[in-house]
Parts: structure tokens; sequence; C-alpha cells
């Protein structure tokens, strides 16, 4: 892993991953949003409601996936002290926090003729907006501890492992409390979804997760050059001095 | 009794919001990345 630890050989790999990435994933995603939008079936229940599965449940996902990197990026920053893992934390927080705005805001859109409301408080829908103030104290927090030296990272990872506590509770919420918000239809190894619905699902989330990939990529190049040219200018004022 | 409500309405907000997020979001970073990169190759030069 600490193989990876040197920026030099890091950007290397990002100059030719990143844009692979967005390319690849922005086909698949808008692959499986046209089949999801124009070509796959009504729900006998829900009817063309459905549709919004396809943006709905891959923003989810990566908007609990981003905090559970955070949590990860942290934990390795904290305990093997890797340089690039702050970076990667930090890099994660914005696109972390777009795709659970965009899952609240299409649940909102999903709730009003699926349910007659726009939002509940209940469980499921409160523990998702948490998890976006969560994002938004995140990106707060490692955008002061990015002025305060190597000691000031610390804090922002600290605060990524606390708030990892949400993530469980925001999967099981649905178990645990009584929701009009239904229950997973899809889990490790099974799922109770047709497969009419399950594949532009599945591509849509591999598409989405690749753009999740290419951004944080694209984020962790600007914050090291952001880092790298304060270095230089610095040790130029040093030397002037 | 449940409101007659158009669906499409709705299947067609959420889309825009989605595919609108997800563009300023790629564009945002690809935009910042160029930018601090170029600050990063003016303080070699300086």
């Amino acid at each position: 892993m600490h193989g990876f630890a040197n920026p030099a050989r890091f950007l290397r790999i990002a100059r030719w991953l990143m844009p692979l990435l967005m390319v690849s994933g922005v086909v698949l995603a808008a692959a499986s949003l046209a089949w999801g939008l124009f070509f796959a079936p009504a729900e006998g229940l829900q009817g063309e409601t459905v549709r919004i599965l396809y943006i709905h449940v891959p923003s989810a996902w990566l908007g609990m996936g981003g905090w559970t990197a955070i949590a990860v990026a942290s934990l390795t920053e904290l305990v093997w002290r890797h340089p690039l893992a702050g970076i990667a934390a930090r890099a994660v927080a914005v696109p972390g926090a777009v795709f659970t705005a965009v899952c609240l805001v299409t649940g909102s859109l999903w709730g009003r003729p699926a349910w007659g409301t726009w939002w509940v408080w209940d469980g499921r829908l409160t523990s998702m907006l948490v998890l976006l103030f969560l994002y938004f104290g995140y990106a707060a927090l490692a955008q002061a501890a990015s002025g305060a030296g190597q000691g000031g990272s610390r804090v922002p990872a600290v605060f990524g492992l606390i708030g990892a506590v949400n993530i469980p509770i925001i999967h099981y919420s649905v178990l645990w409390w009584n929701s009009l918000h239904q229950p997973p239809s899809i889990s490790v190894g099974k799922s109770a979804m047709a497969v009419d619905f399950l594949v532009p699902l599945l591509i849509a989330t591999v598409g989405f997760s690749l753009i999740f990939g290419g951004v944080v990529l694209a984020r962790m190049r600007a914050i090291l050059a952001d880092i790298q040219a304060e270095a230089r200018l610095r040790r130029k004022a040093g030397a002037a001095a | 009794m449940r409101e007659a409500l158009d669906p499409w309405t709705f299947i067609w907000a959420a889309y825009a919001i989605g595919v609108g997020g997800t563009a300023l979001m790629i564009g945002w970073s690809l935009i910042s990345m160029r930018a601090a990169e170029r600050r990063r190759e003016r303080s070699r030069e300086r």
C-alpha cells in the first residue's frame, strides 16, 4: 500500500486512469439511464415512477459508500500515516455529498407520487439527511485543517471515523423502525428484484461508481497540485528572506 | 382517495437533477484540477 504513497507515482497512474474512469463511467451511466427511461418496463404497483430507481438507488449507495471510503482512508491515515490517505478522504467529500443530495432530492420526487408526501421524518430519510450534514461538516473541517499543518489533518480523520456510526444506522433503519421506505430489495448474493429492473440498475451503479472514482482522482490531483505549489512558494519566500 | 399526478413530471425532474448534478460535479472537479495544476506550473516558473 505504501508503494502508492509516492505522489509522483500516484500522479503517473492518475493521469491515465482518471479520464478512463470518467469516459467509461459517463458512457455506462448514460446507457443505463436511457435504458431505464425508455426501455425498462413499468412496475405493477408503482407504475412509471419506478424509473426514478436508476438514479436514486446508485446515488444512495454512493453516498453511503463515500463515507465508508472516508472512514477507511481516515483509519489508514491515523494508523499507518499513509500520506495520500488524508488527501483521498478530502477528495471523496464533495462527490459523496453530491450523491447524497441527489439521493435525497430524487427520493423526495419519488415519494410524492408513491407515498403522497415529499418528506417524512422517519429513520431512513432522517439518517440520510444526517449523512449530508456530516459531509458538510467534514468538508468544512478538512478545509480548516488544510492550513493547520500535519497535526490538523487528524481532526477530520477522527470525525470521519466517528461519522461512520451513521452508515449501519442508515442501512438497518428500515428494519429497526417503522418506515414508509421499503426494506432493502438487494443484499449481498441475493435480490428480490426482477431481472428487467436489476440489470439496468447494476449498470447504472457501475457507471456512477466509475464517475465517482474519476472525480475523486481529479480532486486528489487538484489537492496535490495546491500542496506542491504552496510548498514551492514557501521555499522560495524562505530563500529570498 | 389518491391524487392523479402525472408520474413523468417527477421522473423528468429526478433525471434532470441527477444528470445535472453529476455533470456540474464533473465539470467543477476538472476545472479546479486544471486551475490547481496551472498554479503549480506557475510556481515552478517564478
